[in-house]
């Protein structure tokens, strides 16, 4: 690391030394790599919106194929679904004033509400897997006909996504326990942020599609 | 080049080939020789080509021999679609010859060798009118065939003769043969398919194998034969006659032998043949189909009766009933011409729309 | 009970086996001389552990020209097959394996490696950037990529390979039609490689957004960066479908789900649209790039800048656009009613329209220009004669009704071999040798690459030109035989040997390569071509970080107008005092492992084995969390080095 003593600008903050290239832009967009982490990963969040256009292209086309099993209407459970909403709304809502916090530099704070979303998420997971378990438990399973085929690959497909980001967040609240704010750690902060309000972009498009729709 | 065309003619004539053509051989020879020796002498690569493209239109243009099978329709429907196939080449010909034409001239005329005194303007990289040109002619020669691509797309959904009453014969692919059922007959044949001369034929379409395409290049293109779905195709023969027919698309090991004959005969002919089937042919029992549906190649077969409904429970089965809300008129046996209740795009819509 | 006779079984076999045996005697050889040579360290730190995109380009390369010759020898084998009528040199059996191989590897294993290596050789000189924007991920992308690629290789001696074809439609490709691994490899390796190719997507997608020199406004973007630039566009769009399509199968042969298959409701044409909503802009994804570098080459050769620039931009984008509009023409014949085939039968006709100008503009590129017939040019130009007619039989299959006729036929086979090859092939081969001397520092022998050109050009149209009529004469794709008394067999023989004179030009090809690196010229000016671009103003190879100085470019061609002293060709040449230290990514072997990781997960998913997968699992996510705790990532390159190498060059200034 001796040669970073020629660079222009530094912040001596957490690991190592950063080079800071736009110190007048908000903290995960200092560094020219952060800026460019964040394009590519709104380019990325594009491709998985296509991926789940595709999943949800093929529960709508399978949705009627029941093959005489049960129907959403049988299956879904109302105060279940709201729950689960609900609870990934706000935690949305918790990610976000983690954003807040950490453009006002209060790391505690930033810690304290990116815990606060991963047990949301946590929460969520944890009502939709015993969704999954009670539905199976019916005979509901994926391999009993094609619209349950596709529920729960498009479902468990968002779920997949959403213990992702719990495990990545997890590894973030980490990062920034030991290195403080800093460009980086700011950057993974905003990122697993944009990932997270995207997953809940894609919920309620499920709530409306899978679940609203199942029932009427 | 010629080598090669001779090394053709002694390899293959011995081998006891029937339908070598020396007329085509010929026709391939010559040209390519010219190719070579403008090769020889170092002109510029696309002489090359363009000699070989001339051996391979020599080969097209022999498509009056009757091996080119989609070139010797024998039916309305085949026929409309050489004209489709006549007029897009020569709409696509206005702009590939000008383009060859053009390509050869200027690589020689602008090569750069020494004394080229053609002229050189290498600030000369733009020019609207010329680029309203070749974006206009293009726009042009693709709404000619646009057109005439939509208006035949529609005609060839409806019977290509209206004063005759159709006959509809239901084709089964399995693994890996063609079962075809009369449902006005009762009667139901492996392998080969009998229809009347200048009757519309409404083929209606199934599979209850991996898909297949069924096609008979004389009497007109081809058509899937896909599990769950019921799709029609209207043929008709012109002239009595025995013509090919293929399983086109890929279904599995036995596939390349999935092939089956159709004889057009008289209408006499025809229920002579009806009648015989019927007087001493096996009939094709549920249990009998079970076995003919085990993976197997089969000879031409005949049945004086089969399950009745058998189609329909086919397309059923295999996810029809998410499909067609009720039965299918236009697949039950006793309807042989209630095709108008077997709404092709209707019925497909739902398909093409499920991948948006 | 199967009547077919297998009467290649006893040919087939020892293939298998003498397959075997070649695998194992080429792998002892290559440990034997890493060994021998002491070598082992020397692969790791400059090759399997690099993130640069000039290396990384060469590693595509090479995976590319070896996908080909694999690729190449099925259609060999194929191709043997069907000389004759009643042939028995393959079975059934191995021919399906060997059609679905042929075609999978050319497009996944081959054609995309090959625009690959062209994106990263060319692009970040192209637009003065010292790497691409994620250069680790760059190196992950080739691993996912290579590794997908070896996994599907290697379903020829482990298991067997997949037989559904390329597309792999279900129900065939289902369980109870395809049992046993062949199936899995595919779908596992399409999908591991697939990861790959949509990081790649958005990799280059954000380095010519984000990293362009200052100067370079789009608008004086080369046509190559931009044509790359619409290809990203359509990976990115494109790929997920793909990757939904083979996700999808894989869960009802591994879990029993029911998408695709004939019972419990399951829609097998929702498959055939997913994959042709990937697999239609996949052919414009491998063909944009080709038009790059047709763009390219035509107008270094004909000392010309390119006819209507504008024009060429806009046809690209209108292109990636309207690519996504046509995949329904790959299923004319699936009952989509009148309707629905008349939209996706004009829209098809719709693409030509902008193909057709940028044929028209390369002409007007070359008209009034000076032309070398020099490698890259020679391939060029033999495009334009084989795309035209490739165009113009793809034109005459977007006439739906016609379709009917077509449809599965020779004819259609023609038609995409002569876009894919005339097209794809022959950009990347006029890419390869343009490029060559920048990637390796010498040029390729001129003459044996004459003898390669005209004996693929010429067996390209031995090979193809007589399929067109097969299609006429009712041949089928994808049967292993014919009987005689059709017509058939002379067309047949034709095209055979028009395949073996293209295989005898990969030949010279290889040669011209063996004997180049020993003889080769080397390329001491970095612009061999007298070219205009960026790339052409470094030497060859270009240093480790591209450019000391990166320049500010005042106009599109710019090296051209500095050559010509319309601009100052100091620019171009790093100056003493204002060198500063480079900001270099840091090697990782990480990219590897996770790869290898993969490799696992496919490999114990294709045979069902789940401690493999749980393992493979873990190594994955431990992969993932290390790096992100990983804060040393890059390192500066202190002046004193890069002074060094300039000086070294001869480039320095003041």
């Amino acid at each position: 690391m001796t040669t970073t003593a020629h660079a222009p600008a530094e912040n001596h903050h957490g690991a190592g030394h950063i080079h800071v290239d736009y110190p007048d832009r908000p903290v995960e967009y200092q560094t020219e790599d952060g800026a460019l982490k964040i394009l590519g990963f709104w380019v990325f969040l594009a491709t998985d919106l296509i991926l789940f256009s595709c999943l949800f292209a093929t529960f709508i086309v399978l949705r009627s194929h029941v093959d005489g099993g049960p129907t959403g209407k049988e299956l879904f459970d109302i105060p279940s679904f709201v729950a689960e909403t609900f609870i990934l709304l706000t935690s949305s809502f918790t990610g976000g004033l983690a954003t807040f916090e950490m453009h006002r530099d209060k790391r505690n704070r930033v810690v304290g509400w990116l815990i606060v979303t991963v047990l949301l998420g946590l929460s969520f997971v944890g009502l939709e897997v015993k969704e999954f378990v009670h539905m199976a438990m019916d005979g509901a399973t994926l391999q009993r006909s094609a619209f349950l085929s596709a529920f729960f690959t498009l479902v468990g497909t968002h779920g997949c996504h959403v213990s992702l980001g719990i495990l990545w967040m997890t590894g973030i609240i980490i990062q920034l326990v030991r290195f403080g704010i800093n460009p980086i750690t700011a950057r993974k902060v905003f990122i697993v942020n944009m990932y997270w309000h995207f997953l809940d972009v894609v919920w309620v498009f499920l709530f409306t599609v899978v679940y609203l729709m199942g029932v009427m | 080049m010629l080598w090669f065309a001779r090394f053709v003619v002694t390899f293959v004539t011995p081998t006891n080939e029937g339908s070598v053509n020396p007329n085509s051989l010929r026709e391939i020879a010559i040209p390519a020789r010219k190719g070579e020796r403008a090769v020889q002498r170092g002109f510029p690569p696309h002489f090359g080509k363009l000699a070989t493209m001339v051996a391979a239109m020599a080969v097209l243009l022999t498509g009056c021999s009757p091996e080119y099978v989609v070139f010797n329709p024998v039916g309305p429907v085949a026929k409309t679609e050489l004209h489709l196939i006549i007029l897009s080449t020569i709409l696509v010909a206005i702009v590939v010859i000008p383009v060859l034409i053009l390509l050869a001239v200027i690589v020689y005329r602008y090569r750069d060798k020494p004394g080229n005194n053609a002229p050189y303007s290498p600030q000369w990289v733009d020019s609207k009118k010329l680029e309203i040109v070749w974006w206009g002619i293009p726009i042009i020669i693709i709404a000619i065939l646009g057109a005439f691509t939509a208006k035949t797309t529609f005609s060839l959904t409806k019977p290509p003769e209206n004063n005759v009453k159709p006959i509809t014969i239901q084709v089964v692919s399995l693994n890996w043969k063609w079962l075809f059922e009369y449902p006005d007959q009762k009667i139901a044949t492996v392998n080969y398919v009998n229809i009347p001369t200048g009757v519309p034929v409404q083929f209606e379409l199934t599979s209850d194998a991996p898909m297949n395409s069924f096609w008979i290049p004389q009497l007109g293109g081809q058509e899937y034969t896909m599990p769950g779905m019921a799709m029609r195709l209207w043929l008709q023969a012109d002239k009595p006659g025995t013509y090919s027919g293929y399983g086109a698309n890929f279904s599995g090991e036995g596939f390349a032998h999935m092939n089956f004959k159709v004889n057009s005969m008289s209408e006499a002919d025809f229920t002579n043949w009806v009648n015989q089937v019927k007087s001493s042919s096996p009939a094709l029992t549920m249990a009998g189909y079970n076995q003919l549906k085990q993976d197997s190649l089969a000879k031409q077969q005949s049945y004086s009766s089969y399950p009745p409904g058998l189609f329909n429970d086919v397309v059923m089965q295999n996810g029809g009933q998410y499909m067609y809300k009720q039965q299918m008129p236009g697949a039950s046996d006793s309807t042989g011409n209630s095709s108008g209740s077997m709404d092709m795009s209707n019925m497909d819509m739902g398909n093409s729309d499920s991948g948006q | 009970m199967n009547p077919i006779p297998h009467w290649g079984i006893f040919i087939t076999e020892p293939m298998i086996l003498g397959s075997d045996v070649m695998i194992v005697l080429v792998s002892v050889a290559i440990v034997f001389a890493l060994t021998k040579f002491r070598k082992w360290g020397w692969l790791w730190r400059e090759w399997l552990t690099t993130v640069d995109h000039k290396k990384i380009g060469i590693m595509y390369l090479i995976a590319a020209l070896l996908m080909l010759f694999r690729g190449g020898v099925d259609a060999e084998l194929m191709r043997t097959q069907l000389a004759l009528p009643n042939m028995t040199f393959l079975d059934a059996e191995h021919y399906d394996e060997i059609f679905t191989t042929h075609g999978t590897i050319m497009i996944l294993f081959m054609a995309m490696p090959f625009i690959f290596a062209m994106f990263n050789i060319a692009v970040p000189l192209q637009i003065g950037a010292r790497d691409v924007a994620y250069p680790y991920l760059n190196a992950i992308s080739f691993w996912m990529f290579f590794l997908g690629a070896l996994l599907l290789n290697i379903s020829f001696v482990i298991g067997g390979s997949p037989d559904a074809g390329w597309t792999s439609y279900p129900p065939l490709s289902e369980l109870g039609f395809s049992n046993g691994p062949g199936e899995n490899y595919y779908l596992l390796a399409l999908s591991i490689s697939g990861i790959g190719s949509i990081a790649t997507g958005i990799n280059f997608l954000v380095t010519i957004l984000k990293m362009r020199a200052p100067g370079m406004t789009l608008w004086r973007m080369p046509l190559f960066t931009w044509s790359v630039l619409a290809a990203c566009i359509l990976i990115l769009f494109a790929f997920p479908a793909l990757t939904v399509a083979l996700a999808l199968l894989l869960l009802d042969r591994a879990l029993g789900a029911h998408f695709f298959t004939i019972l419990h409701g399951g829609d097998p044409m929702m498959f055939i649209n997913l994959f042709w909503i990937w697999g239609h802009p996949e052919v414009y994804i491998v063909i944009l790039p080709a038009f790059g570098i047709f763009s390219e080459v035509i107008s270094t050769f004909s000392k010309k800048a390119t006819f209507g620039y504008g024009s060429m931009v806009f046809a690209l984008m209108a292109i990636s656009i309207v690519g996504f509009l046509t995949w329904v023409h790959h299923f004319f014949t699936m009952g989509s009613g009148a309707d629905v085939n008349t939209f996706f039968a004009i829209a098809t006709m719709v693409i030509a329209i902008p193909t057709g100008v940028k044929v028209f503009n390369w002409l007007f590129t070359m008209y009034r220009g000076r032309i070398r017939m020099s490698l890259p040019m020679m391939w060029a130009i033999a495009f334009i004669p084989c795309f035209a007619i490739g165009g113009a039989t793809g034109v005459m299959l977007a006439v739906a009704p016609a379709d009917y006729q077509y449809h599965n036929s020779y004819f259609l086979i023609a038609h995409f071999h002569q876009v894919l090859i005339g097209g794809t092939v022959f950009g990347m081969l006029a890419g390869m040798y343009y490029w060559w001397p920048k990637m390796f520092g010498f040029l390729l022998n001129e003459r044996l690459g004459r003898w390669a050109f005209w004996f693929f050009n010429i067996g390209f149209y031995v090979c193809f030109l007589p399929q067109y009529a097969l299609g006429f004469m009712g041949m089928t794709r994808r049967i292993y035989t014919y009987p005689s008394g059709l017509g058939w067999t002379v067309p047949n023989f034709i095209s055979t040997i028009g395949a073996y004179l293209m295989g005898i030009g990969f030949v010279f090809m290889v040669w011209q390569i063996i004997y180049s690196i020993k003889y080769g010229e080397r390329d001491l000016t970095g612009d061999p071509w007298d070219g205009r671009t960026l790339e052409w103003s470094l030497p060859s190879p270009a240093p480790h970080y591209n450019f000391a100085t990166i320049p500010t470019i005042q106009g599109r061609d710019a090296w051209w107008l500095a050559k010509q002293g319309e601009l100052s060709k100091a620019d171009f040449l790093p100056a003493k005092d204002e060198l500063k230290p480079i900001h270099m990514p840091k090697n990782s072997g990480r990219p590897f492992i996770l790869s290898l990781w993969f490799f696992v997960l496919g490999l114990g998913l294709t045979f069902g084995v789940v401690p493999m997968d749980v393992i493979a699992g873990i190594g994955i996510a431990y992969c993932l969390f290390r790096r992100s705790f990983e804060y040393d990532t890059d390192y500066y390159i202190p002046v004193d080095e890069v002074i060094h190498t300039e000086s070294a060059l001869g480039r320095l200034q003041g």
